[in-house]
């Protein structure tokens, strides 16, 4: 009897500590589930109505994505979004990864940090005051025209604002940070032992950097890279302030069919058009990436 | 010996060259924000602080910074608490679905903004609820608690625990163990939580400005200011700005990872 008392009160117990527990986790999940999960949901659904007028038709069906695909002014934004964000993926990399080899291997120890703190700087200037400050370095009367007007190379100003040169030199600003700072943290974890190895193999600086460190940081590459293009292409600042209306690109225009028609069901799709460019982007990345165990 | 020497070289070069790169555009901002003159390009004219008088002197402007921080701090504080409060009941607690909740809790991580803010809008839209600077806080928090929750949780160790246990075998409630022992111990943690969420819904564009109408935050102030053109008036609120991101980095630093490396 005193056995079954002892247990009765030890689940009783239990039940109360899980309740605490569910009250502690409660407003996270509900607030989660309230400003995230239902509207992401009501999103989806709202993608498959239409707009007529000022009024939403709550008819189900595929429409918006079907003109999404025949009518080419939509579907020509996400080939822009594409091709801006795998060019600047690429160039990112390409870029970030001599940096941060160099911040590893080159600077003395105790600077690292410093060099680190510097390159990531600018991230503190403010996020539109950021593009707006590649204009002033790429207008038409800005500081690299003048200087090429000066030196005589060029005689006529460059257009260079407005295009997708100047959104590409925006985004890779902002991504070399990025992806040096996850490039180097994959670098400085790396042992010595696995290059000593290699050399006692007999592999040159060359065979011992393809076949041993870059596979070996792979890892932080493919992070870095899906981050960048996770952000990249949902983006709307940097196009909509360097690239100016000549190529939209797919945010640009969600905040079209927002702004100037107001239509909500076609944004909808847009979005989830964009949100499955990313799922596959992750899809494509899943074995490099662990965010899920975050 | 040569080749070394020219390895060297190429490698400084081009960790100058980068560097030139990264700063250019920051550089040429505040240089410009002095600017005796019209317009924030060259011919730099010579050395004025009119911009930064006018800025102060923007009656609209000072009410978007004042709006930012508001929404920056509450946000933050909201996102903080609530991410503290379930890391600790999933770190410390056997909950069924926990991994399920891990997920929910980070999941508004990899969804663009963008959506977020569509998805936020079009909700308030249908249920008739105005836009405020609220509603700006509300997403803010829907950004920044998986930011807390992941880097609350990361630091919640094993070895806590037991100093937990003694907390409360001498008395203290639930209450008291979190207040007075967990917090106290991942308080390096929580504060960087904080300035983090600070400085993100400090510097977050696109949910502010689709999730406001008449209080608008900085970020989204200064975008209008953009319609105009260029003007050195952005560059000095833009200097301002880079300034006051660049001093709570530096107090972060000193306080926080100054501490820790000494442990």
């Amino acid at each position: 009897m005193a056995d079954a008392g002892t247990l009765v009160t030890a689940t009783a117990l239990e039940d109360a500590d899980r309740r605490k527990a569910w009250g502690f986790v409660a407003p996270a999940l509900l607030w989660t589930i309230a400003f995230f999960v239902v509207p992401f949901a009501f999103m989806a659904a709202m993608s498959l109505w239409k707009r007529e007028g000022r009024d939403l038709v709550r008819v189900w069906n595929f429409d918006n994505y079907t003109r999404f695909f025949s009518e080419n002014a939509l579907f020509q934004g996400l080939v822009n979004s594409l091709e801006i964000t795998i060019i600047v993926t690429v160039i990112s990399v390409l870029l970030a990864y001599p940096l941060a080899w160099i911040i590893a291997e080159r600077v003395p120890k105790r600077l690292q940090r410093m060099a680190l703190i510097l390159a990531i700087l600018p991230f503190w200037t403010s996020y539109v005051v950021r593009s707006y400050s590649w204009l002033l370095v790429l207008s038409k009367n800005g500081v690299i025209n003048q200087l090429f007007l000066n030196i005589g190379l060029i005689s006529e100003p460059l257009e260079l604002a407005s295009t997708r040169t100047a959104t590409v030199i925006g985004f890779v600003h902002f991504f070399v940070m990025l992806l040096t700072l996850t490039i180097y943290s994959n670098l400085i974890q790396l042992s010595p032992n696995y290059r000593r190895a290699a050399a006692d193999l007999g592999a040159n600086a060359f065979q011992t950097f393809w076949h041993v460190v870059l596979p070996l940081t792979l890892p932080g590459i493919v992070t870095g890279a899906f981050l960048t293009f996770v952000l990249c292409i949902g983006d709307y600042v940097t196009p909509q302030i360097l690239g100016g209306n000549n190529e939209l690109v797919l945010p640009q225009i969600i905040m079209l069919q927002l702004g100037r028609r107001a239509d909500f069901p076609m944004a909808a799709a847009l979005s989830i058009v964009l949100m499955l460019a990313v799922t596959v982007a992750y899809l494509a990345c899943a074995r490099w990436l662990k965010i899920e165990r975050a | 010996m040569l080749r070394q020497i020219s390895a060297s070289v190429l490698s400084w070069t081009y960790l100058v060259l980068v560097y030139a790169f990264i700063f250019l555009p920051v550089a040429v901002l505040v240089l410009f924000s002095f600017q005796d003159g019209r317009l924030p390009v060259p011919p730099f004219n010579g050395f004025s602080l009119q911009w930064y008088e006018a800025v102060f002197a923007d009656r609209k402007l000072m009410a978007a910074l004042g709006n930012s921080m508001v929404v920056a701090l509450v946000s933050s504080v909201i996102s903080v608490l609530l991410g503290f409060l379930a890391a600790y009941a999933l770190a410390r607690y056997k909950l069924p679905g926990s991994a399920l909740q891990r997920g929910l809790l980070i999941a508004p991580m990899t969804v663009s903004y963008l959506i977020i803010a569509l998805g936020l809008l079009s909700l308030m839209n249908a249920l008739h609820i105005p836009l405020s600077l609220m509603t700006v806080g509300v997403g803010h928090v829907v950004i920044n608690l998986p930011l807390c929750f992941a880097i609350i949780y990361a630091s919640m160790g094993d070895h806590h625990i037991n100093i937990e246990r003694a907390a409360r075998d001498l008395g203290a409630n639930d209450f008291k163990v979190m207040a007075l022992v967990t917090a106290p111990m991942l308080m390096p943690s929580i504060l960087a939580a904080f300035f983090l969420s600070v400085t993100f819904s400090w510097d977050e564009f696109i949910i502010a400005f689709l999730l406001s109408r008449f209080d608008v935050t900085l970020p989204v102030e200064i975008w209008s200011m953009l319609r105009s053109g260029l003007n050195p008036k952005t560059n000095a609120i833009g200097s301002l700005v880079f300034l006051a991101s660049v001093a709570v980095l530096l107090i972060l630093e000193l306080s926080l990872f100054g501490r820790t490396k000494k442990q």
